[in-house]
């Protein structure tokens, strides 16, 4: 391939959201060359969707917060299926990362002494969110792209070349990741807008590519995420791991249709908004479940004596975990208690005081006043389940991000197990900041202890050329890729959705097989400039492959754990919790390869970790074997 | 409840060489806004409409286009705005070069940000000690509201058709950026002669269309370019800071 563009790096980012932009900030901190690869425009990732904080245990509004009880509130929040290195090395690092963003100019919200302000949020034990209003995803990817600007100015001082060490390659998507031998040796992809291909020659590979919720129809998440890291990572023989864990999000908009999905934020709750359904009853009350009974308000009176004081009374069950609240509304829905558009009713009106649902929740009211004609100081809003987040990813090293590939690595919601079988909100912004870093930093070791830089072959460029054009060529039986995207999103939102069936699980591998067929004769119309048809169908190889992984592995976990729900299986089993369904690619098709489940055991929590929880608590979850080395019983 | 109609939609679509207006008549369901009409015709009559989009919740300024004129972003505009016998017209953002259809050439808008000084804390301020209070970070977390659409860069004047306006002046988007650091309680820079001098705050004659664009409701020009420029004017004209200047320049 002659013609060929080509740039060599020492680290390849992918994705440039949170993480990515973390990674990138860190390699280059190392003294790396950094490419930074995003299929948007630079600085519209989907970390600027997330609204409601970011969670470090800084202890500015409650000094009795501390890593340890953040690392306890995760593993509770994901039903103690995380990994615990990785849940230890967020709630420990967490604080240094949100005080590092204010060095690159972040403006968070202020306490009354000046510190950084924290609010509550779901499962969090203490105010632990900081938080710009209800946008705190837009201030955290601005600052940090604003630091890359800052690293780049420094290179011009120094080079005279802005892009000497940093460059954003923006609206280029990756399709392949090219390996020599075992290790990896580039990045393969296109322009969007010309469609020309480009060759990025890298030793070390940062995957960022965010979540798959876009294979889902009612969902949060914008149009990038399509699962492209988890599908490039699993077709460069890494593994995934925990991919049967979907999050819906207990309150996305429900009307009118066409945003169906847009999220409303949990800071509505966190700062006193409550459910309702249509009796006007407060139904979370009736949805405590027995591993949480006894830490939640089990009156309205207690619980908004919390709001005023945590101290004095038990947090309100409308902030439980997203997976309790998510499930409680969709059985309310089906008891016949939903509003007219099928959700529930979630009230900020009658709570606190119009001006301060203005202040604090400026685009929650922007976003129902433009959308729904809703004045959210006024009236209700109507809310439902929405597909939120992927806790299932890249299986990584905890300490370094390196997925089992050699030189690649994985960070933010593409890799997994931090989050366990259910993410707390507010542990993303921070998992991003935490691991984003770790992976940057991990790739500049890989690279830096090199003997020698791997070599890309002709052959695979040929390969990965060849298979991306394939939509243009002829095809009997033509398919349009719109088509295809729209059946694989009502599939996998029916059949593998909120509440899951073993018979619905195999309808929809059934589904996915047959989609997998006709995805070959996806034809696409016009030319390689800017195409969206032909993008979408690129996107939907990976989507493919990555809904196989969430649906095999939801088949295989005959429990109900998390952001996992199967209504055949309604318990949580003790003898399910360590275990891993491992996902990998390989054999029967070249673009969307057969996927194999294998369940693993997780490394055990040291005793010290363990003594964080009271063995009580641990009982609930754990086997009595597993239990044998707390400190209470040893 | 759903409330269907076939809506009359013009929709430009060409390249760099050249182009037209397409006319298309597209099914409009209730609740619909803009985007998801460009999204029907893709899907079911011109799959390579180009078109840059994202959060389409109003929350990355992807979709910025003109509809019948004005400057929007295209997630955010509701099609039971327009009369239905009504033809809605979709065109690119004039200001910018074209690449195709919907989508234009922002990378102005990315070469003015890498121009802007970065935010300078004080040397020993620890990560940490960072002590604000919120009366005093208000101001500049307003500017940081910015979805960075570039609908204000595309709507105003000294730009929109003046091309050769363009390597003097930032445009209001990044003149606020520069007013938003220089309100950053913690910022050690001087920013008002850069403002004027080197980011072009004198070509701004306050009209103050980029307000009025504004999808995140930001008093850009009330709250930023005004203080902005009598910040620049007490410099200038006043004797005693004139004075002081001369003698103590750095």
């Amino acid at each position: 391939m002659a013609e060929l563009e080509r740039h060599e790096y020492d680290v390849v980012v992918i994705g440039a959201g949170g993480a990515g932009l973390r990674a990138v900030i860190e390699a280059r901190e190392q003294g790396l060359r950094v490419a930074v690869v995003c299929k948007s425009l630079f600085g519209k990732a989907h970390t600027v969707m997330a609204e409601g904080g970011c969670a470090a245990s800084m202890r500015n509004a409650n000094s009795k917060d501390s890593w340890q009880v953040h690392f306890g509130d995760t593993m509770r929040g994901g039903k103690f299926l995380n990994n615990w290195r990785m849940a230890e090395l967020h709630a420990r690092e967490a604080p240094d990362r949100v005080w590092e963003l204010e060095t690159y100019g972040a403006l968070f919200d202020r306490t009354k002494d000046g510190r950084i302000s924290q609010r509550n949020f779901g499962g969090h034990t203490y105010p632990r969110l900081a938080h710009v209003g209800d946008r705190t995803g837009l201030e955290i990817i601005r600052t940090m792209q604003q630091k890359i600007v800052s690293l780049q100015q420094e290179d011009f001082a120094e080079t005279g070349d802005y892009e000497a060490r940093i460059k954003v390659f923006h609206e280029c998507t990756i399709t392949e990741l090219v390996k020599d031998g075992d290790r990896i040796a580039g990045a393969f992809g296109y322009w969007r807008e010309s469609g020309r291909f480009v060759l990025f020659e890298a030793p070390a590979v940062v995957l960022a590519t965010g979540g798959i919720g876009k294979s889902f129809k009612v969902s949060s998440n914008s149009w990038e995420y399509t699962g492209d890291g988890h599908a490039l990572a699993l077709r460069a023989g890494a593994t995934l791991i925990n991919m049967e864990f979907i999050q819906f999000h207990p309150t996305g908009m429900v009307w009118p249709p066409s945003v169906k999905g847009i999220l409303v934020t949990e800071g509505v709750r966190g700062d006193g908004g409550v459910l309702k359904n249509s009796e006007g009853k407060r139904f979370m009350f009736d949805y405590i479940p027995s591993v949480f009974k006894g830490q939640y308000a089990e009156t309205e009176e207690e619980a908004d004596q919390w709001l005023k004081d945590n101290d004095s009374a038990r947090r309100t069950p409308d902030l439980l975990p997203r997976d309790e609240v998510a499930r409680a509304i969709n059985s309310e829905v089906k008891a016949g208690r939903g509003t007219p558009h099928g959700g529930v009713y979630l009230d900020i009106a009658s709570r606190i005081p119009t001006e301060e649902i203005k202040k604090r929740l400026p685009s929650m009211y922007h976003q129902f006043m433009e959308l729904a004609e809703v004045d959210i100081t006024k009236d209700e809003m109507e809310v439902g389940p929405t597909c939120h987040y992927v806790m299932g990813g890249i299986e990584v090293d905890p300490d370094t991000g390196a997925a089992r590939t050699p030189g690649l690595f994985a960070a933010g919601e593409c890799s997994g197990g931090m989050h366990g079988s259910n993410r707390l909100g507010g542990n993303s912004l921070s998992d991003l900041l935490v691991f984003g870093r770790r992976a940057g930093l991990g790739a500049a070791q890989y690279v830096k202890a090199l003997p020698s830089r791997p070599v890309v072959s002709d052959d695979a460029l040929t390969t990965a050329a060849r298979e991306a054009l394939e939509p243009f060529d002829e095809h009997v039986g033509a398919e349009n890729p719109y088509t295809l995207h729209t059946e694989l999103q009502q599939s996998m939102n029916d059949l593998v959705g909120i509440i899951r069936t073993k018979e619905e699980i195999e309808q929809a591998l059934v589904k996915l097989d047959d989609l997998k067929r006709r995805m070959h004769n996806v034809t696409v119309e016009g030319h390689r400039q800017f195409n969206p048809g032909w993008h979408l169908a690129i996107d939907m190889r990976n989507m493919l492959l990555v809904s196989e992984c969430v649906a095999k592995a939801a088949l295989a976990r005959t429990e109900s754990r998390g952001g996992h729900t199967r209504d055949d299986h309604p318990e949580m089993s003790a003898d399910w919790r360590n275990i891993l369904l491992v996902c990998s690619a390989g054999g029967g098709d070249p673009i969307v390869p057969d996927v194999t489940v294998t369940p693993e055991q997780q490394v055990p929590m040291p005793a010290e970790l363990l003594g964080c929880f009271e063995l009580s608590e641990l009982e609930k979850y754990y086997t009595d074997a597993e239990l044998a080395a707390h400190p209470e019983r040893s | 409840m759903s409330n269907s109609y076939q809506a009359n939609m013009r929709v430009w679509r060409g390249d760099d060489t050249g182009g037209g207006l397409d006319d298309f008549k597209v099914e409009v369901n209730d609740g619909e806004v803009v985007l998801d009409i460009i999204h029907r015709i893709q899907a079911t009559q011109a799959p390579d409409l180009a078109v840059r989009w994202n959060c389409k919740a109003g929350k990355c300024g992807s979709c910025s286009a003109e509809v019948n004129g004005r400057p929007r972003l295209m997630c955010m505009t509701r099609m039971s705005t327009f009369d239905p016998a009504e033809t809605v017209t979709i065109t690119p953002l004039r200001a910018f070069p074209i690449v195709r259809d919907l989508v234009t050439d922002v990378s102005f808008n990315y070469e003015k940000a890498r121009q802007i000084p970065s935010f300078a804390p004080p040397k020993d301020l620890k990560p940490g000690e960072y002590r604000m209070q919120q009366e005093d970070v208000e101001r500049s977390q307003e500017f940081r509201k910015c979805i960075e659409c570039f609908l204000c860069q595309n709507t105003c004047h000294v730009v929109r058709d003046h091309e050769e306006n363009k390597q003097a002046f930032a445009g209001p988007r990044f003149l606020m950026r520069v007013a938003e650091l220089d309100m950053h309680p913690l910022d050690t820079l001087d920013r008002k002669d850069m403002a004027q001098d080197e980011f072009g705050l004198g070509y701004c004659n306050i009209t103050k269309c980029c307000t009025e664009v504004c999808p995140e409701h930001i008093k850009i020009t009330d709250n930023a370019l005004i203080p902005m420029k009598e910040r620049v004017a007490d410099r200038k004209y006043d004797p005693i800071v004139w004075l002081g200047n001369k003698l103590f320049r750095r």
